[in-house]
């Protein structure tokens, strides 16, 4: 396999012809109040075997200029103008503008010269279809396949996507894979008809990043196989300085810079490309308000202490002998890949779930230390006081009824702590706490963004002054840029009010810029605790080894997910 | 999944025992029984029976015991001699009545159930993709209509313009010399020529609602991103719309047959009162009216245990059209 920095291709300073250009796509979706230019004026090329990387964060028009390519933009976007010059393996040329989108012609593209793979594995395949059924389908419609040869095919696919036990799988469903191998079998079928240009549109995102790492090495693999060209979307700057050739950056349906991958890490002319990659490059380290702030005294005492906690459902031990602590004004990172409890063990802190077994250690600001694992009562009811937690989706988590001076106040109202006026005066100050005008008081969440909304939850788990904050994935849904604003907020508001925070994620550069000490679960376990930049660079659990090197590092020159560790475990 | 058939039939016998001794206690709880209503319709015609042979008939009918033991015969009687009792007002074994009116009303509720379907998925897979279009704006109002029209003024203004305008006899299943002669393929025609009115309209306000229905679900499907990708695959829109977004859209339709069943038996009285259908509604109507307890609870009985079967059938059915479905 060769390596991915020096790739043949790109050294050599004649290209074959390009697989595809595009000159001046403008794709409209007319809306109630005018038009939505969501691509607008995008040119670029892609040649074979390259992989063109097209960035941007959300609304900015790279999953419908890739949509544009294939005709199968959702209603009611279309196509205004523009060429898509594609070039088939025989050296004719076609303009898949002027194909239409319902056209045999068109159709006869689609899945065979230009294949697909979607973001979402699970919801992208039929539920009610075998996996089989659905790759089978696309070998006889495109090259005529008898039932068997197509069936003996799709196993060949399989294997090829390295999907275990091939002739079993192929008569499952979607809904008996893990995400990595529902995305395999996507690859499978997207790969049946061995198509000269595959789009493939965040295809990683929904994955952990261990899963991310294997899939990123399958596509690079089977592009140096059949020599396809891709055009790969993605968010994540750290992907694209992993596979890209060429970079493509888009804003608001814009194209801002395109070029060599190396010129748009290196030496990006473009402001919002810049911003882009330092709001990337700033999470390879701590953040400048913890790194100027002195460390928190090892002596003081803790104001979480958990030991040995265990949550079961069922016969699944969700959350297995779990022990850390956390000290006030201390930021306490839980890092791991879904599956692995780090959900479950946030949700015990609170007591939205009740765990089978262990102690919850919370001392007071008095003084007193109680067990959360057994307070109920009045107890319980001072406990979800002082110890809130912040909820991952920021569209899902706001009542869509109610304003956000209601949403915002409403802890304070349950609790009886203030009303009327005081009431008001309150909402008022934590809106300027979080960075939102309190004229905006009267407002309902749909009216604000994905950022200003997290902002909303952070100011409603802040109202009544708790002591610690469990914040489960808090930024995840938010783009890069964004992102860094409610992490900054965060540490604002612990060093103002002293918090405690317990800070669930998968994603390492916002632990690294944000955590003070750094907790690795696997499997319900917590398998390794420690200062948060030694866990990072020099991890000692096989496992944390194998999670930090999957993790693509947003530079170019430092390609090497497919050089990573990896972590079986020891039964 | 057989382990599980096995589980739901055996959990069926005490159900069915609940429900038929609540029928029966329902049935009597009407003050007077059988006999008062059987005096009371005489006297209306001035016809009086007096009081000595009021008991006697209460006491031929075993009227005058208590309700439990009453209970009890009935039941030993069904449980041992496959016997529900004889109706009081028909002076027949209840068994015979219910079963000669089953045959026809299973034709009539097959047909319109076959009817309904055949026209109202179509119409709402196209009133679902061609959402908001004049198609749909029709196809909507017209469905509407057939929602708010009641099923009896329907009936109504068919059977006036089938009399008038086709000069067609409108009443019943079957014109007067078939009335009861044997089953002979003249017999069908006939049969079929008196079945289209009560299809009609029993289809009309079963279809609106379908179509509605229809259209709902698949506009929740037709926007998934398995959508997106049988299209980026290079299938036609038709294949694909069938094959995916209509599959999974038809599911919830499965459901339906729970419900099916039961409406076998009580569905759709009040156009067989209307157009006089010889099928098991009416027979069911005028049981409970005149206190007939025997045959009224035997069909309730039919009803209960069509409900259990039909949830059961939809049950196994949903568990083999969609996978993600398991029974254990």
């Amino acid at each position: 396999m060769s390596e991915t920095g020096q790739n043949p291709n790109k050294s050599a300073k004649t290209r074959a012809e390009p697989v595809l250009e595009v000159r001046d796509l403008v794709t409209h979706f007319p809306v109630r109040t005018g038009v939505v230019k969501a691509v607008d004026g995008v040119s670029f090329k892609v040649y074979p075997g390259q992989t063109l990387c097209i960035v941007g964060e959300s609304g900015s028009g790279k999953s419908v200029t890739a949509r544009s390519i294939l005709q199968i933009v959702d209603a009611p976007g279309r196509i205004v103008s523009g060429q898509m010059i594609f070039r088939r393996a025989d050296g004719s040329t076609v303009d898949l503008v002027k194909l239409g989108d319902r056209g045999r012609e068109i159709r006869r593209i689609r899945g065979n010269d230009i294949a697909m793979i979607f973001q979402e594995p699970m919801s992208s395949l039929s539920p009610v279809h075998t996996i089989g059924d659905q790759i089978i389908e696309v070998l006889r419609l495109h090259l005529g396949l008898s039932k068997t040869a197509a069936r003996a095919r799709a196993i060949e696919l399989l294997a090829e996507v390295e999907i275990p036990t091939p002739e079993k799988a192929i008569d499952r469903y979607t809904f008996e894979f893990s995400g990595g191998m529902r995305q395999r079998a996507m690859i499978a079928m997207s790969l049946a008809c061995d198509p000269r240009l595959l789009i493939a549109d965040e295809p990683t995102t929904a994955l952990d990043v261990t899963t991310q790492a294997e899939v990123l090495d399958l596509i690079k693999r089977l592009q140096d196989r059949h020599g396809s060209a891709v055009i790969f979307i993605t968010h994540d700057m750290g992907v694209v300085a992993e596979i890209a050739d060429d970079v493509l950056v888009m804003y608001r349906g814009r194209v801002m810079e395109q070029g060599n991958v190396d010129t748009i890490f290196h030496h990006p002319s473009d402001d919002y490309t810049r911003g882009l990659i330092d709001s990337v490059t700033r999470l390879q380290r701590r953040s400048d308000l913890r790194a100027a702030r002195a460390p928190v005294p090892a002596d003081r005492p803790p104001v979480l202490e958990v030991k040995n906690l265990s949550m079961d459902f069922e016969a699944l031990r969700a959350v297995n002998d779990v022990s850390f602590e956390v000290r006030p004004g201390e930021t306490l990172g839980i890092v791991g890949e879904s599956g692995s409890g780090k959900t479950t063990m946030g949700r015990c802190i609170v007591r939205l779930l009740d765990p089978t077994s262990g102690e919850i250690r919370y001392r007071k600001p008095d003084g007193e230390v109680i067990d959360l694992v057994t307070a109920h009562g009045p107890a319980l009811k001072d406990m979800r006081r002082e110890v809130r937690m912040i909820f991952q989706d920021p569209f899902g988590s706001l009542n869509p009824r109610m304003t956000v001076a209601q949403i915002i106040g409403e802890p304070l109202l349950v609790n009886g702590i203030a009303r009327g006026r005081e009431l008001d005066e309150r909402v008022s100050h934590l809106m300027e706490q979080v960075g939102l005008e309190p004229a905006w008081r009267e407002r309902y969440p749909h009216a604000f963004s994905g950022g200003q909304r997290q902002r909303i939850g952070v100011a409603r788990a802040v109202a009544l002054q708790p002591k610690v904050i469990v914040a489960d994935e808090a930024t995840s849904a938010l783009d890069a840029s964004l992102r860094f604003q409610v992490l900054d907020l965060l540490l604002k508001l612990q060093d103002e009010l002293g918090l405690a925070y317990v800070f669930i994620s998968h994603d390492i550069g916002v632990i690294r810029y944000l955590c003070d000490r750094v907790g690795v679960m696997y499997r319900g376990k917590l398998v390794e605790v420690g200062e948060t930049e030694q866990v990072v660079t020099a991890p000692n659990h096989a496992y944390t080894k194998a999670l930090i090197s999957a993790v693509p590092w947003p530079d170019p020159n430092r390609r090497g997910i497919h050089k990573r560790h990896r972590y079986v475990e020891q039964v | 999944m057989l382990r599980f058939i096995f589980k739901r039939v055996l959990w069926m016998i005490p159900a069915l025992f609940a429900v038929s001794f609540l029928a029966f206690v329902l049935i009597q709880l009407p003050p007077g029984d059988f006999v008062t209503n059987y005096v009371a319709t005489l006297a209306a015609s001035n016809e009086i029976i007096d009081q000595n042979a009021a008991d006697a008939l209460r006491e031929r009918f075993g009227l005058g015991e208590p309700m439990l033991l009453q209970y009890g015969k009935w039941i030993w009687g069904i449980l041992v001699h496959g016997d529900f009792g004889t109706s009081f007002e028909w002076q027949q074994p209840v068994g015979d009545l219910v079963w000669e009116r089953m045959a026809l009303t299973l034709t009539l509720t097959l047909s319109t159930l076959v009817a309904t379907w055949a026209i109202a998925l179509p119409i709402g897979i196209f009133s679902a993709v061609r959402k908001y279009t004049i198609g749909d704006y029709i196809v909507t109002s017209i469905s509407f209509f057939g929602l708010a029209i009641p099923s009896f003024l329907l009936a109504l203004v068919l059977m006036y313009i089938a009399v008038v305008i086709f000069g067609q006899d409108v009443s019943g299943l079957f014109s007067d010399e078939y009335q009861n002669a044997p089953w002979t393929w003249a017999k069908v025609a006939d049969l079929i020529h008196h079945l289209w009115i009560p299809v009609i309209i029993l289809a009309v306000s079963g279809t609106a609602s379908l179509i509605r229905v229809m259209r709902a679900n698949l506009l929740d499907e037709l926007n998934k991103p398995y959508v997106t990708t049988a299209r980026a695959k290079g299938l036609s829109e038709f294949r694909l719309l069938m094959k995916y977004p209509v599959r999974i859209a038809l599911n919830p339709f499965i459901s339906t047959i729970a419900w099916l069943l039961p409406n076998l038996v009580s569905g759709s009285i009040v156009v067989a009162v209307v157009l006089n259908l010889p099928t098991a509604a009416p027979l069911l109507l005028q049981s409970l009216l005149a206190q007939d307890m025997y045959l009224a609870g035997a069909f309730v009985l039919l009803i209960c245990t069509l409900t259990l079967i039909g949830s059961l059938v939809s049950d196994i059915l949903l568990a083999i059209a969609d996978p993600r479905i398991r029974l254990e």
